[in-house]
């Protein structure tokens, strides 16, 4: 490729567009105006999206990344716009999200003086980057956004930064772009094993009660029909942890649920008593194993895992199989036999039976008292016949959602996992929308996390993103609450909300919304919002103090999970 | 069971490595006995050595997170046995002390330290050893009043016949050269 002469921040649109990006998230200032400028001349290649927000920028770069596969981009500008990243950026790092995240510095003989809006951002996001680099020369762009994708997309993805002087964005450089396609210091992908594949294959053939929990990483892998093929042919049951949502469609016959505290009751009831753990492309979470010293304990343990920092991290592997899981899975198929689970399978639905009747029932077709999150849930994915890609912030709705919302499709729930990051529906919402422009996205959001990041109705208006908001408003920080109700005696310290009128607030911003309080009007309300033409929020006023279950408490066995309180 | 454990990392020489690796001893609330940082045998490449005392379950996971990060290339621990170590020490004592009596010459002899430079005022002894060697002759010394004493991190080396470093590179390489 010839090279041609441009300047540090032209060298960063075009090394942008040579990585393939179509929509980049930011906000300007000072430090970043010269990539702005430069930015001005591409709008037929690239959007922009100016949230209002840095962190709005982040959410919706994730939301984006999520359901497209790809890096989401967004740029900030040094000091207070490059601090705002840093939620998002963390919550990217835990979820393995790729993020390339452009944040303007100070000019480089200003570094150390602390000069307008200077902040240390290499240092402060260094523990929460999978990796960083502060650009000072112009020379160094090409290859440090090639380096940024290729190290933020391969392997176990996660957020990377690139942190621009001011001076290196007006010098100029002779352009030239080369895609990275290795660092020596990193690997990205490992030859599998045959001989661990061959051991965890004579395990899963010699099980009598193999139980699979698939996570993240079948989706990040794009494993989903090699983890169909598996299960079907070796006849185990298999439950998602709560990344791993959609990444099997949820009537399938072998899918029994969600693990974790809030998940299903056979999941975790059935870990204590499987004879073989087969874990894809999931971490362990504390969320997912309850107390670790009672997990799993008649259980060996297979790990088909990429990052092998995770493997023996929580629990200990009987057989760690280190690679992509879409190969692993591939040669686990070749190796394993035919087989069936059926009274085994039964178990878990005998477990789904009991758990509808003393849980689901009530949350999702109840007949009295106030309205309930389960049934707007149920409502919105039947009523989306089961296709939309679910969004939520964090919390009560959450668990909710995640619970009753069904898929067909993968890479379909946008959610924020080992952060928890309340504030992350709205902006991640519409991060999602201009990553599927043809999907119908739905976000659940509570009111206290909703009141983070409100500002993004603005966005999803000015961009015309048809975003369908379900706020569930219950004038409780809920999970808050419930954890007070029954573990701090209900001592309700600093969780009930004065709430604004959200109607009015979303009509400020120009985008339509309705409210309901009855269970008469929350079909025809979510039918409303799902038909109209463009952005809309829909309030749905539920039961102030109900609770989420089932549960594991805190610190219980998985086994010891409460279906009431 | 906490015992001493000697941490390696080849890396990159890039400007915030220590900062990125040393954070991740910072979060596990792991304490850094000792530490070197020099280039490595390999241009253009760092050698750390690490001293932590912690149990082998929090070294050997701490070390999984180094071996992850980009920009390192390798990263390994190994006990005390595993290595050959030395530290280096350095006593500032009083020449009119050295004058006075004999003691210092013998302590000197004795410890396989030498004498590094005297002046009018001072003489400044050197010895390479443990630290357990260091510090007794530091006690020693300082019946005469050492004036300044100072001593390095680590440096080891493996009992292995060759530097793992560049066997791992010819590994690594091919490796790179097998992933699609």
């Amino acid at each position: 490729m010839a090279t041609k002469k441009v300047t540090g921040s032209q060298a960063v649109i075009l090394s942008l567009l040579e990585e393939g990006v179509d929509t980049i998230f930011g906000y300007p200032g000072g430090a970043i105006m010269p990539i702005y400028d430069a930015l001005y001349d591409f709008d037929q290649q690239v959007t922009h999206i100016l949230t209002r927000h840095e962190q709005g920028a982040v959410h919706a770069a994730e939301g984006y990344a999520k359901v497209t596969g790809r890096a989401g981009v967004c740029f900030a500008t040094s000091g207070p716009g490059a601090t705002n990243l840093i939620t998002g950026i963390a919550d990217a790092m835990i979820d393995s999200i790729p993020l390339v995240c452009i944040t303007g510095q100070v000019a480089s003989p200003l570094l150390g003086t602390d000069a307008f809006q200077e902040s240390d951002v290499v240092g402060i996001s260094m523990p929460i980057t999978k990796w960083n680099y502060q650009i000072t020369d112009a020379d160094e762009i090409p290859e440090a956004i090639a380096k940024a994708f290729y190290i933020a997309t391969t392997g176990r993805p996660g957020p990377v930064l690139l942190d621009i002087a001011k001076d290196a964005q007006f010098q100029e450089l002779d352009f030239e772009y080369k895609k990275c396609t290795k660092i020596r210091s990193y690997i990205r992908d490992y030859q599998i094993d045959p001989f661990s594949v061959k051991a965890a294959a004579d395990l899963i053939d010699a099980a009598k009660k193999p139980f699979l929990l698939f996570g993240q990483g079948v989706i990040i892998a794009n494993a989903e029909a090699e983890l169909k093929t598996f299960i079907e042919k070796t006849g185990i049951p298999a439950a998602w942890t709560l990344l791993g949502l959609s990444a099997l469609p949820s009537d399938h016959p072998l899918n029994v649920g969600m693990l974790g505290m809030h998940g299903n009751y056979g999941p975790n009831v059935k870990t204590n008593e499987a004879d073989l753990i087969i874990a894809v492309g999931m971490r362990f979470d504390d969320r997912v194993t309850g107390k670790v010293s009672a997990y799993a304990k008649n259980a060996k343990i297979i790990h088909l895992e990429i990052d092998p920092a995770e493997i023996g991290k929580i629990v200990k592997t009987d057989v760690a199989v280190l690679g992509n899981a879409k190969k692993s899975l591939a040669m686990l198929i070749d190796n394993v036999k035919e087989n069936k689970h059926e009274s085994w399978l039964q178990e878990f639905r005998e477990c789904d039976k009991i758990e509808y009747k003393k849980v689901i029932s009530k949350d999702i077709y109840p007949e009295k008292g106030g309205l309930t999150m389960g049934e707007a849930v149920r409502i919105a994915s039947e009523k989306t016949n089961n296709e939309a890609i679910l969004v939520t912030d964090v919390g009560q709705h959450q668990m909710v959602a995640a619970r009753y919302f069904k898929f067909k499709h993968s890479k379909s729930i946008v959610t924020s996992g080992g952060l928890g990051t309340m504030g992350y529906g709205i902006p991640a919402a519409m991060g999602a929308q201009l990553g599927a422009k043809n999907r119908t996205v739905v976000a659940f959001v509570g009111d206290g996390g909703f009141q983070m990041t409100l500002q993004e109705l603005g966005t999803i208006v000015q961009n015309k993103l048809p975003v369908k908001i379900v706020l569930l408003n219950n004038n409780f920080l809920g999970m808050v609450r419930q954890w007070q109700q029954l573990f701090f005696e209900k001592r309700y310290s600093f969780t009930e909300l004065q709430n604004p009128d959200f109607i009015m607030i979303t009509n400020g911003f120009g985008m339509a919304a309705h409210k309901v309080t009855k269970r008469e009007e929350l079909e025809a309300g979510i039918q409303k919002m799902l038909d109209h033409n463009g952005p809309y929020l829909l309030e749905v006023v539920v039961e102030k103090e109900d609770n989420v279950f089932p549960m594991v408490p805190s610190g219980a066995s998985v086994s010891d999970v409460i279906l009431e309180a | 069971m906490k015992q001493e454990f000697n941490i390696t990392i080849f890396s990159e020489n890039y400007i915030g490595l220590l900062n990125r690796i040393t954070i991740n001893f910072t979060r596990r609330k792991i304490n850094i006995e000792s530490l070197t940082v020099s280039a490595s045998a390999i241009q253009g490449v760092s050698k750390f050595i690490i001293v932590v005392n912690e149990t082998e379950d929090k070294v050997r996971k701490l070390v999984g997170q180094l071996d992850k990060i980009v920009d390192v290339l390798k990263a390994f621990y190994n006990t005390n046995e595993e290595i050959i170590y030395e530290e280096i020490a350095l006593y500032k004592v009083p020449t009119d002390a050295l004058y006075e009596s004999d003691q210092i010459e013998k302590m000197v002899r004795k410890a396989g330290a030498r004498i590094m430079e005297i002046t009018r005022e001072y003489t400044v002894i050197e010895k390479t050893g443990h630290k357990e060697e260091t510090q007794a002759l530091f006690e020693e010394l300082n019946q005469f009043g050492v004036m300044q004493f100072v001593r390095s991190g680590r440096i080891a080396i493996t009992r292995d016949p060759i530097e793992r470093l560049s066997e791992f590179l010819k590994e690594r390489d091919a490796l790179l050269g097998s992933i699609d």
